[in-house]
């Protein structure tokens, strides 16, 4: 294993050692446990978003906490989801006395963290929804099971549910539009090789240099399906078809009702593209691969795209959901409306993500 | 009968066997998951380990409540608050015990299984910890029913749970990242299985020796 690192355990508190170093205009980061949060917080008034998933994706979420996104982002161990003490005090320290919106990508070490945070914070007072992303076609359908993986709609997500929060939207309204985009995105990935966790030191799985792994998540687990080496151009077309033709998704999930202080279970369906969809189109690299492949992807997509009449009316290239040092792309539909476009294009100011300012 | 001197021995030697296999779990989980069992229940019970002297002198309950509050916080993934439930129960089960009695140690791996489901929703056969616990489990309160000694019990559920480790194998998994990988995850021993197997073989050495 080849590392910018000094040591393997001190990757996650280095790293974020260097990111307050670099951002204090606008982040703070809190050790012990750790979270990341924006310096105004508390904002009185405003609903604060919470995200957090393991460390290793960066920017992913640490690098989205600032105006018009996060309010606090929680990192885990590589690859580990954040436990419930870090959720719990990240919300704490942001709560503005509108409530708390969890965006929960769904693993299941994730999900649960984040049901036991929930719980907490519910039983210090402060109300807290979580709603959980679950975009990723390359799993199956399920009804009652873990279901799909939270990967790039969490992004788009956090951008568009943060600007509603800076807009005034409030707990309810948040979590709504949450769902909504959730509903709405859909995203596949595929990788040319594995990443290198930092504590096991060698790659999570092995890929011959004419093989590819289709279908993969974000932590370096293996995809759905090994397959031989393909063209940039037939790579793209082999995810971008199979999300835009992913029919409606059923399935049941948990969420807590901040009211009864309880869990509730609600089948939610993802409507299916149709021609003419406004869509956004995000090309997201995995880490290793570099923008200029990007584009070249970006390029076939917006062929296909033109040719299932989907309109693509906004677009995100680059690095943002990442799996460390894991070279391949994912690619992130999400089908767009008048709010959702307004609010996608709100001002934005994170380490990671900035316009409008 | 189990005694809280022995508890905390066994805690003590969870750490040492779990720093052992640390490797061996992790390339478990790399097959199927994501590469962090062993690295996260090694890092979780290596903090138990130093925050047990300071419950040396409580009821086992208590004892059992401290380990769960640690693992909850340190280990995150699914693992912490699997494990953290399953001990968190356990604590409720035994409070205010310094000493428990086979019938208690049933009521105890009874509650280890209720944290398991309750917190992960999970059924045997998923391919999870609970297909070793569960087994091992109903063999515990058999043995125990029909006379054994503690130790004996403890030893036919430890043999109990290594079968329905080894059962996990050719299974296909329905909880847990393993999950995403469908008929791929066949063939891969369950590293969460794996684990409880291991702190379940800790406890009978614990007794037994």
């Amino acid at each position: 294993m080849k590392k910018l690192i000094n040591n393997s355990d001190n990757v996650v508190r280095e790293s974020l050692e260097g990111m307050a170093a670099a951002h204090p205009d606008l982040i703070k980061v809190h050790f012990d446990p750790h979270f990341i949060y924006r310096v105004e917080a508390p904002i009185p008034g405003k609903v604060a978003l919470i995200s957090g998933g393991g460390s290793g994706h960066e920017p992913m979420h640490g690098g989205f906490v600032g105006l018009g996104m996060l309010d606090a982002a929680c990192p885990g161990e590589v690859f580990t989801s954040p436990t419930p003490d870090q959720m719990l005090e990240a919300a704490k320290m942001v709560t503005g006395g509108a409530g708390v919106l969890n965006i929960v990508k769904n693993y299941s070490g994730d999900v649960m963290n984040f049901e036991m945070a929930a719980e907490l914070a519910h039983s210090e007072g402060i109300s807290v929804l979580n709603i959980l992303i679950d975009d990723d076609i390359a799993v199956k359908d399920s009804l009652y099971t873990q279901g799909r993986r939270g990967v790039g709609a969490t992004v788009l997500a956090e951008k568009i549910c943060g600007a509603a929060a800076q807009q005034g939207y409030d707990l309810t309204q948040v979590a709504n539009l949450c769902r909504q985009v959730n509903l709405n995105g859909r995203s596949m990935g595929m990788a040319l090789t594995s990443c290198t966790v930092p504590a096991k030191g060698s790659p999570t799985f092995s890929l011959g240099d004419d093989e590819i792994e289709s279908g993969i998540g974000i932590h370096g687990e293996p995809g759905r399906q090994r397959m031989s080496l393909k063209s940039a151009d037939e790579i793209t077309e082999m995810l971008a078809v199979s999300i835009i033709e992913d029919r409606n998704y059923t399935r049941t999930v948990r969420e807590w009702d901040a009211d009864k202080g309880e869990w509730v279970e609600q089948e939610l369906i993802d409507p299916a593209f149709e021609s003419g969809d406004r869509v956004l189109a995000f090309v997201n690299s995995m880490g290793g691969t570099p923008l200029s492949e990007l584009y070249i992807v970006y390029r076939k997509l917006a062929e296909i795209c033109e040719k299932k009449k989907l309109q693509i009316v906004r677009n995100l290239i680059g690095p943002y959901i990442t799996s460390l040092d894991m070279q391949g792309c994912s690619i992130t539909l999400l089908k767009l409306d008048d709010e959702m476009i307004q609010l996608w294009d709100a001002p934005v100011k994170t380490p990671a993500l900035r316009w409008g300012i | 009968m189990v005694s809280k001197e022995q508890i905390l021995q066994w805690l003590q030697a969870v750490a040492v066997v779990l720093e052992q296999n640390k490797d061996y779990l992790t390339e478990q989980d790399a097959a199927i998951g994501d590469a962090d069992h062993g690295i996260n229940m090694n890092r979780g019970f290596q903090k138990v380990a130093t925050q047990l002297p300071s419950v040396a002198d409580k009821d086992i309950g208590n004892i059992l409540k401290t380990v769960s509050m640690t693992l909850i916080s340190s280990v995150g993934g699914a693992s912490g608050p699997l494990y953290g439930t399953m001990f968190l129960r356990a604590s409720t089960a035994v409070a205010g015990k310094s000493e428990l009695t086979d019938e208690e140690m049933a009521t105890l791996f009874q509650a280890f299984v209720e944290g398991i489901v309750q917190r992960g929703k999970a059924n045997l056969g998923d391919k999870t910890m609970l297909d070793s616990l569960s087994p091992a489990t109903d063999t515990f309160q058999q043995a125990v029913a029909a006379g054994a000694s503690t130790a004996e019990a403890l030893q036919q559920a430890v043999a109990a749970a290594e079968e329905g480790m080894k059962q996990t194998i050719p299974l296909v998994a329905k909880k847990g990242r393993a999950s995403y990988l469908g008929d791929r995850s066949a063939g891969h021993q369950d590293p969460g299985a794996t684990s409880t197997y291991l702190i379940l073989k800790t406890l009978w050495e614990t007794v037994n020796s």
